[in-house]
């Protein structure tokens, strides 16, 4: 079916319109890889940097206890904070 | 200009409560500005000079003795942008460098009266560079006659005028807080210019073409109601933004 | 810290967590990126199996169904990521300003493929690899060179809170400006060209309704990947508060250099009871 839609079809030939058409959808396709690919890198990073963190927690005794890393957010608002926020509430 | 605020000192967020009018305030504002140009005389001149050096310029690059249509309109508002540029880079780097800043953001006055003066003030300087480069670029490069087209050319100017003025003044705030102000000042206004710089350039090549038989020409009203509209969106949109470029 | 049994990317296991906890970025990714695909297989299948063949441009114009979603995901992006800054601006919470990075770079990304299906296409077209007939490709070149001055000018203001709210203004104006040029543009180019290639008027249902699809898949595809980024870049702020605070609390933060991103280590946590809410 598609055979004979396309031997019928007056403009480019398909052999040279094909090319372009492969183009195009390779470039999204690309893009979307090389954005797997930038985070492929950050995860490796975030578990490498998860690795150091468990154990400095584990090696070092005044360390805060494990439950503590669960991310619990009530004493992160006193850790201390690079940015202070004015106003805010 | 750090977020660092003395304990006792009003906070420089917080506007104070308005004592002085607003268009008091603009009119004072702007005869500081215009009183320190007239003095210090570093935006206007350089912007008229390199308008004409400009025209010189595109005459060794373009090879031609004298433009008209297209082209002209072209040379025209490109030399225009570009001084227009100069003036924009210098529009607030006095206050930044030497703190005007704070003095008028603890005043009790609208802060909007900063934003309404600069850009009069910008509007004041591409018109006087207009006063300037129109002349000199009849005389130089521009084939036809110059009397039919003045009074669309003038219109046309005094739309796009605004537009710069507005524009500018708004790029000018944002790019002279950061570390590369000259640089990042018209990279982020060339491309707002564009619809200006089609608007305006339409609107006048059909004026500055040889074939009149006399009378007054008109531009096409279509590009002169897409550069008052222009104008009048962008205007809103920085009257509302720039209070959020002042606080500290 | 939870078992180490691996989680798939952006599962959402909120059930274990403590209350509190806000792993709320990557609620949801899950679902959203078999959405995706599911859109995106659909679409591709509609493109090349359902969609009938043009009549002047043959199977050249199959590339319509990709550069067409790509420009509107891309302005509704630039547009989004102004909507975002404005909300910024008015709750002064930083993880708006966060979201609205995140969506302007996505959308400079899908800006800039949609410059590249649109040259590939004017080559097929009229042989050349640009032409400035068609509006399209000459207002998101525009553009293009408008956003891209946006990481410079980040980079270029050092304190995040200025930093941030210049980023708004600058995003705010341009998503203004993204409409206004495309009018610009296209009042100019119509005015000595007529369009020919894009006219998306008169199209018959077959093809509307690929192109619906098509565009839908996009959209989702946009979103994937924004909520992707969001994610990653919020696992990575809680990884240095994490840090700092196992550092000990005596240690001073190490001072941050220069960083044209948003940081959202000072963000005040949600509150418990919107945990189970996706943050995004």
């Amino acid at each position: 079916m598609l055979g004979a839609l396309l031997a019928e079809s007056p403009a480019l030939p398909l052999h040279t319109a094909g090319k372009y058409v492969a183009g195009a959808y390779i470039v999204l396709f690309a893009l979307v890889l090389i954005y797997v690919a930038i985070m492929a890198i950050r995860l490796g990073r975030i578990e490498r940097d998860l690795g150091e963190l468990l154990s400095m927690s584990e090696g070092s005794p005044e360390a805060p206890p494990a439950e503590a890393q669960a991310g619990r957010q009530d004493s992160e608002r006193e850790s201390t904070l690079a940015y202070p926020m004015k106003g805010h509430p | 200009m750090s977020g660092v605020q003395t304990p006792g000192r009003p906070s420089l967020t917080t506007p104070p409560k308005q004592a002085v009018g607003l268009w008091r305030t603009v009119g004072a504002l702007l005869r500081k500005e215009l009183l320190v140009e007239l003095r210090t005389l570093e935006s206007v001149p350089g912007m008229s000079l390199f308008a004409l050096t400009t025209f010189v310029v595109f005459h060794f690059a373009l090879n031609r003795d004298s433009v008209e249509g297209d082209l002209a309109a072209g040379i025209l508002w490109v030399t225009l942008l570009f001084a227009a540029i100069l003036g924009v880079n210098r529009l607030f780097v006095a206050d930044a460098d030497q703190g005007g800043y704070d003095a008028f953001l603890l005043a009790p006055v609208d802060r909007s009266a900063m934003f309404l003066a600069k850009t009069l003030t910008l509007l004041a300087f591409l018109v006087v560079l207009e006063l300037v480069a129109v002349p000199a670029f009849a005389l130089l490069l521009l084939g036809p006659p110059l009397g039919p087209a003045l009074p669309g050319l003038l219109a046309t100017l005094a739309l796009g005028d605004v537009g710069i003025a507005v524009i500018g003044t708004l790029v000018a705030a944002l790019a002279v807080q950061t570390r590369a102000r000259d640089l990042l000042g018209p990279l982020l206004a060339l491309p707002l210019f564009v619809p200006i710089v089609i608007g305006g350039a339409r609107a006048v090549s059909p004026l500055l073409v040889q074939a009149h038989t006399g009378g007054v020409v008109e531009p096409p009203i279509r590009w002169l109601l897409t550069l008052g509209l222009y104008d009048l969106v962008f205007g809103l949109i920085a009257y509302a933004l720039f209070d959020f470029l002042l606080e500290d | 810290m939870q078992s180490p049994s691996r989680h798939p990317a952006g599962s959402s296991d909120t059930k274990h967590r403590p209350s509190g906890a806000v792993g709320t970025y990557g609620r949801g990714l899950r679902t959203l990126s078999l959405s995706t695909v599911i859109a995106i297989a659909l679409a591709l299948g509609l493109v090349f199996f359902y969609a009938p063949l043009e009549a002047e441009q043959g199977f050249l114009q199959k590339i319509f169904y990709v550069h067409v979603p790509l420009a509107i995901v891309a302005l509704c992006g630039f547009v989004l990521g102004g909507l975002l800054a404005i909300q910024h601006l008015r709750t002064r919470d930083p993880r708006w300003d966060m979201r609205s990075y995140v969506v302007i770079h996505m959308s400079l990304i899908f800006a800039i493929g949609t410059l590249i299906t649109g040259s590939i296409w004017a080559k097929g077209s009229w042989g050349h690899w640009w032409v400035w007939s068609e509006p399209t490709l000459v207002s998101f070149l525009i553009i293009f060179l408008l956003y891209a001055t946006y990481q410079p000018l980040r980079f270029a203001i050092e304190d995040p809170e200025r930093q941030a709210r210049y980023a708004s203004v600058f995003a705010i104006t341009a998503g203004a400006f993204v409409p206004l040029n495309y009018i610009a543009v296209n009042l100019s180019t119509a005015y000595l060209h007529p369009r020919v290639f894009t006219s998306t008027s008169n199209l018959p249902g077959s093809m509307a309704f690929t192109l619906l699809v098509s565009m839908v898949a996009m959209a989702l595809l946009f979103a994937t990947l924004c909520k992707y980024e969001l994610t990653a870049k919020h696992t990575r702020a809680q990884l240095r508060a994490l840090r700092r605070r196992l550092a000990g609390d005596g240690v001073s933060p190490p001072a941050r250099s220069r960083s044209a991103v948003p940081s959202l280590s000072h963000v005040a946590a949600p509150p418990a009871q919107a945990a189970g809410r996706s943050a995004l």
